[in-house]
């Protein structure tokens, strides 16, 4: 079956949509090769991304392999991962002023 | 590779035959844009500045005129100055004209005012026009040819496919003895680890980490989030979580290529190979000092759209965006969703973008080049006074 998401590295712990996709459709991609798939707990639009695992809250968010910044709450597999649920931790001079 | 360019009395090459009309400072910026837009074959500078700045940033607003006119793509500089202003025009014309390139000047308070620094100039530049008019292109290796790399509007294909095809053309550019540019120091934030990797020598790779330092620095400085400004709202809406995350995709359009130096905002690179520019992350201002850093041509990638150009390099625009490419056809040239959608790899587009900056340096116009786009705006460092 056609893929609608893409992981870039085995380390992720997200994958990018690559078409709008609806909460409770399976979203389906290859990691490392192999296929895999993830029922969706929300809507996620073309170009952002879901979680294919768990991630704690204060954990790193990997995309590229490398840390995108911290889940600010629990996400679980499926859902959509961005700014409600996930922050920077460069830049912020409203921390530090 | 191979591709007809122009050959320079000093040695540069260039891929289009400018006059360039060249202010010296805001003063002076309309009666250069006149005189441009009067003579076929010339090209301007929007210069809004050039006076009452003070330092570095003075000096900055200098090398940046300066070095711009020094880009193998200009064949003849007409300099048009007010006369009293901070970035000198004599001190411009001497510094354009010790290089051997064809030089004149002008200023509105020695040749008559508007009107005679009108005439006088746009009688420099007809002349330089016509005289360029006669020389014809030649063959020139991509190891002459000079790439600047750019993104804006981004969004998640940017980072998965439009990035990554810049990347292998990049390389294919590098490797091949050529030389390219990477710029926009706050889209390393986040993934400056991953590029000093690549520096050739230790202090390359520190120089990459002091860069983002010193960027981030500033930014901190200001007491806000750095979110809303980078990633930008648009970035948000296309996917772009965090300054990090927008970062790691940016940093593909360099590729794989080793790291040969760093360069400060408008500098001249004095070898071949890979280099860092500090720049802002702003395409236009980005852009203009990869053009005064000596940029032939620039690739930008975009996931949102962006229409923009540049005075100086004829600028290809790629897009990883299907919708986007659909909705903007007639300013993006190249389509490379291909890469998302799976029916093309990464280097089948990275091939096709190096056939176009091939095409596009032999003499054909890019998008923004048929449509007018002439962005240009120095990078600031202090305000003015």
């Amino acid at each position: 079956m056609k893929k609608n998401a893409v992981v870039i590295t085995d380390k992720d712990s997200i994958a990018v949509a690559t078409m709008d996709l609806k909460q409770g459709e399976l979203a389906l991609m290859f990691i490392n090769n192999e296929s895999h798939e993830v029922r969706l707990k929300n809507d996620v639009a073309f170009g952002h991304k879901l979680a294919i695992r768990s991630i704690s809250a204060g954990e790193h968010v990997i995309k590229y392999g490398e840390s995108i910044g911290l889940a600010t709450q629990a996400i679980q597999a499926g859902e959509w991962v961005h700014v409600h649920n996930v922050e920077s931790e460069r830049g912020r001079g409203d921390q530090h002023a | 590779m191979k591709f007809m360019g122009y050959r320079r009395a000093n040695g540069q090459i260039g891929i289009r035959n400018y006059v360039l009309v060249l202010a010296t400072s805001v003063c002076s910026n309309q009666v250069a844009r006149e005189i441009a837009e009067k003579v076929q074959g010339c090209t301007y500078i929007n210069n809004t500045f050039g006076c009452c700045q003070i330092g570095s940033d003075a000096r900055l607003t200098t090398k940046t005129v300066i070095n711009t006119a020094l880009n193998g793509n200009i064949g003849a500089v007409v300099v048009v100055g007010l006369g009293c202003e901070g970035t000198e025009p004599t001190y411009v014309y001497d510094e354009i004209l010790k290089t051997g390139k064809p030089v004149k000047m002008v200023t509105i308070q020695g040749d008559g005012g508007t009107l005679g620094a009108l005439a006088k100039g746009a009688e420099f530049a007809r002349e330089f026009a016509q005289q360029l008019s006669l020389q014809v292109r030649e063959e020139c290796d991509i190891s002459e040819l000079i790439l600047g790399m750019e993104c804006g509007g981004s969004d998640t294909t940017s980072g998965l496919a439009s990035n990554p095809t810049v990347g292998e053309a990049s390389d294919a550019i590098v490797n091949n003895g050529g030389t390219s540019m990477l710029s926009e120091t706050t889209e390393f934030i986040g993934a400056e680890h991953v590029v000093a990797r690549r520096a050739i020598t230790p202090e390359a790779s520190d120089a990459i980490l002091k860069l983002v330092r010193d960027c981030e620095a500033r930014a901190m400085a200001l007491g806000e989030d750095i979110r809303g400004g980078q990633p930008t709202p648009g970035n948000i809406e296309g996917g772009l979580t965090t300054i990090e995350e927008k970062s790691l995709g940016c940093i593909h359009k360099s590729g794989h290529a080793p790291i040969t130096g760093v360069l400060n905002y408008a500098d001249i690179p004095v070898n071949k190979g890979l280099y860092i520019m500090d720049s802002p992350g702003q395409d236009v201002e980005s852009m203009t000092g990869m053009a005064a850093g000596g940029a032939h041509i620039m690739v930008f990638t975009t996931g949102r759209g962006s229409p923009t150009g540049n005075a100086i390099a004829p600028v290809i625009k790629i897009t990883g965006n299907k919708q986007t490419y659909n909705k903007m056809p007639g300013n993006i040239d190249l389509d490379v969703s291909a890469i998302i959608d799976g029916d093309k790899s990464i280097p089948d587009m990275g091939q096709a973008l190096l056939d176009e900056i091939l095409l596009v340096a032999s003499g054909k116009q890019t998008k923004a080049e048929t449509l007018g786009h002439k962005e240009f705006c120095i990078y600031k460092t202090a305000p003015t006074f």
